[in-house]
């Protein structure tokens, strides 16, 4: 929803972004490890301490861990000593920011602390992804999210909007302007490599690699206290679509470009944009649903083809595009983050600096 | 630093899964070589079908039958088959559009490559030998010239139908502790414990798990605790596990060792159960090849003072 349909609801900005870099194997830190450098960097960049957090919301999937309620650990990182108003959701952490978003709105809270983080490399991720497809009809085959991303893309090659060159270009635009991101796990020239599950080649796919992300949301006032220039969130919404891929268009996404009318994104132009597109194809199908020209800088971090942590590289894309306008490189950007096969779940967020 | 250790995990489990009656119907007619869908308000046929309209959330009840050939709606060719897929030769992963159904069904059909698939191609159903009620009784699809399949006219009653399906998953991960719990799991193999103790607030934590959850800062500090300790609290089991090589009752309890900055826990033997008390002081028992210790048995000193422990409760 947007600030415009609800008068006299709180501002609310994201006022520190913070990302370890990725990197395809972290085994020396276990996940409080990984994380506990953004979680200070994120702090200290607001001069607040665990103890001044209003409330606290994390991503994470305990498939990645291979071990129920990995959470709980990762918790240590907060200091999480009652008392705490904490919670967690089993996804990306652009779904704990919406939490974290509408609990400042009730006004419990003037500041929030999201974090999320996912190490990959324990597991073979294509295997694991597969458990979170329909478990009666799909599941038993066990289709890995490389293939299903082909089926995608193929079905945009048969529709004309793309062929394998196209799609090729976008992983290497991706990987190119990664080079100015030092956190990306890929950057410069990559071989567009072999097909994996063809029409994808190996370029045309996003690394498996480990990686932890937070920012640090504030209200009002105290927004403008913890940051020069705050990165007022002016719509955010998330939408779903059928489970079943037989029944969805795989061309489109009516789910992104319903969750960014919500959110206000066609109201005014963005001058950016950090879209979570894992395989190149799906660049093209969100460009598309969320009426991007070529007038908008697209995903100048390099990307999810640059660097694609699981349960992290959703809320980095809202991370990402909130430093631009706390930077002054932006000044109204869209984030978009995804989960599920072939852009089944979309949250997009707009987000705002005060006018120079 | 000592190397961080790992080692293989392996989750298994076998999801049981009862159905809903268009899943039952579904997965029985696949058993029985038919395919059905369901009928839509707006008079769509979903295959495979679902119990609510994914657009309108109407609840579906209506089933009707498609035939097994069908043409494919999009594909991607999969050279490289992996554990639990329907082929293990290459195949082309296909959504398929069986003739009388109005969306997709996913699954594998067996082609010799890629030149030899297309979207708009004919495809038909190659059941599975045994079929059991689940979706890999279609062991594949296969390419087809003729004309669509005739219907059998099933009226979607089956005898014995399908009520549930077990779907057993398996994942390999090669797990690590990281840096904190390595320098744990090593010190153990020397029959030693080793804590972290917080920059912070000085408490060490045994096991280390790299930060201080109080603090939240990161814990490096190496210390050495016990090898004795005190009973800081304790219950009595009277029910004995499932093989569990331990007669009950026996006693299970907290126990600080020396140094620690919080408990762990522990069996006590070596005293009648009901001798243990609060402030009993133990030492570790290990075994030969154990890699942590078996249980705690009285250190043969006397009980520590309540305020010793207090905090550690």
């Amino acid at each position: 929803m947007t600030r415009e349909e609800t008068p006299g609801v709180r501002d609310i900005a994201v006022v520190a972004f913070a990302q370890t870099d990725v990197l395809r194997t972290t085994d020396e830190l276990s996940e409080v490890e990984m994380l506990m450098p953004v979680l200070h960097s994120v702090l200290d960049r607001t001069g607040l301490k665990t103890a001044d957090i209003g409330f606290t919301c994390s991503g994470s999937s305990d498939y990645l861990a291979g071990r129920a309620f990995s959470f709980t650990l990762a918790l240590d990182g907060v200091g999480a000593w009652p008392p705490i108003s904490e919670s967690h959701v089993e996804t990306d952490g652009a779904w704990a920011l919406y939490e974290a978003w509408t609990k400042l709105l009730t006004g419990d809270a003037d500041t929030a602390l999201v974090y999320s983080y996912g190490k990959s490399s324990p597991g073979s991720l294509r295997d694991v992804l597969t458990r979170q497809l329909d478990p009666y009809y799909v599941a038993p085959l066990w289709p890995d999210s490389v293939a299903l991303a082909a089926l995608q893309a193929q079905a945009l090659i048969d529709a004309g909007e793309a062929d394998e060159s196209a799609l090729a270009a976008i992983g290497t635009r991706s990987r190119r302007v990664a080079t100015l991101n030092s956190h990306a796990q890929l950057r410069g020239t990559v071989p567009q490599g072999d097909y994996a599950v063809r029409p994808l080649r190996t370029g045309d796919c996003p690394p498996v690699g480990d990686g932890a992300a937070a920012v640090i949301l504030a209200a009002g006032e105290r927004a403008r206290e913890l940051c020069s220039r705050p990165a007022w969130i002016r719509g955010i919404d998330h939408r779903i679509e059928a489970h079943s891929l037989g029944v969805r268009d795989l061309t489109d996404s009516p789910s992104t470009r319903l969750a960014a009318e919500k959110a206000g994104v066609f109201e005014r132009p963005v001058d950016t944009a950090e879209l979570h597109a894992p395989f190149s194809a799906q660049e093209i199908v969100l460009r598309k649903a969320l009426r991007l020209d070529d007038s908008v800088r697209v995903n100048l971090s390099g990307g999810a083809l640059a660097a694609n942590p699981m349960m992290a590289a959703g809320l980095i894309r809202i991370g990402e595009a909130a430093a631009r306008i706390h930077r002054g490189e932006s000044d109204r950007a869209l984030g978009h983050a995804t989960s599920g096969p072939c852009l089944q779940q979309n949250l997009v967020a707009v987000l705002e600096g005060d006018a120079r | 630093m000592p190397e961080v250790l790992k080692a293989p995990l392996v989750v298994e489990f076998p999801f049981t899964r009862s159905l809903g009656p268009v899943q039952s119907a579904f997965l029985t007619g696949l058993r029985e070589r038919v395919v059905l869908g369901v009928r839509t308000g707006d008079d769509r046929t979903l295959v495979p079908p679902v119990e609510y309209d994914p657009v309108t959330a109407e609840e579906l009840h209506d089933l009707v039958e498609v035939a097994a050939t069908g043409t494919v709606t999009t594909w991607a060719w999969n050279h490289a088959p992996r554990r639990g897929q329907p082929l293990a030769t290459p195949f082309a992963w296909v959504l398929v559009r069986l003739d009388g159904a109005d969306t997709a069904l996913l699954h594998a059909l067996d082609a010799p490559g890629p030149d030899a698939v297309r979207t708009g191609m004919r495809v038909r159903i190659r059941w599975a030998e045994e079929r059991t009620g689940a979706i890999t009784d279609i062991a594949c699809f296969e390419p087809h010239d003729g004309d669509p399949a005739e219907l059998t006219g099933t009226t979607g009653e089956f005898a014995d139908p399908v009520t549930g399906i077990v779907a057993p998953a398996r994942l390999d991960y090669t797990y690590s502790p990281g840096r904190a719990q390595s320098a744990y799991i090593e010190a153990l193999s020397t029959r030693r414990t080793v804590g972290e103790r917080c920059p912070s607030c000085r408490k060490v934590y045994v096991p280390p798990r790299g930060a201080c959850p109080t603090c939240g800062v990161p814990t490096a500090e190496q210390v050495e605790v016990g090898p004795r300790g005190t009973v800081t609290t304790f219950c009595i089991v009277n029910i004995k596990a499932k093989n569990l090589d331990i007669e009950v009752p026996y006693v299970y309890a907290h126990i600080a060792l020396d140094g620690a900055g919080l408990a762990l826990h522990g069996r006590i033997s070596g005293i009648p159960y009901d001798q243990v008390r609060m402030g009993l002081r133990v030492e570790p028992v290990w075994t030969d090849g154990a890699r942590y210790p078996d249980h705690y048995r009285p250190a043969g000193e006397p009980d520590a003072d309540y305020d010793a422990y207090k905090e550690l409760l």
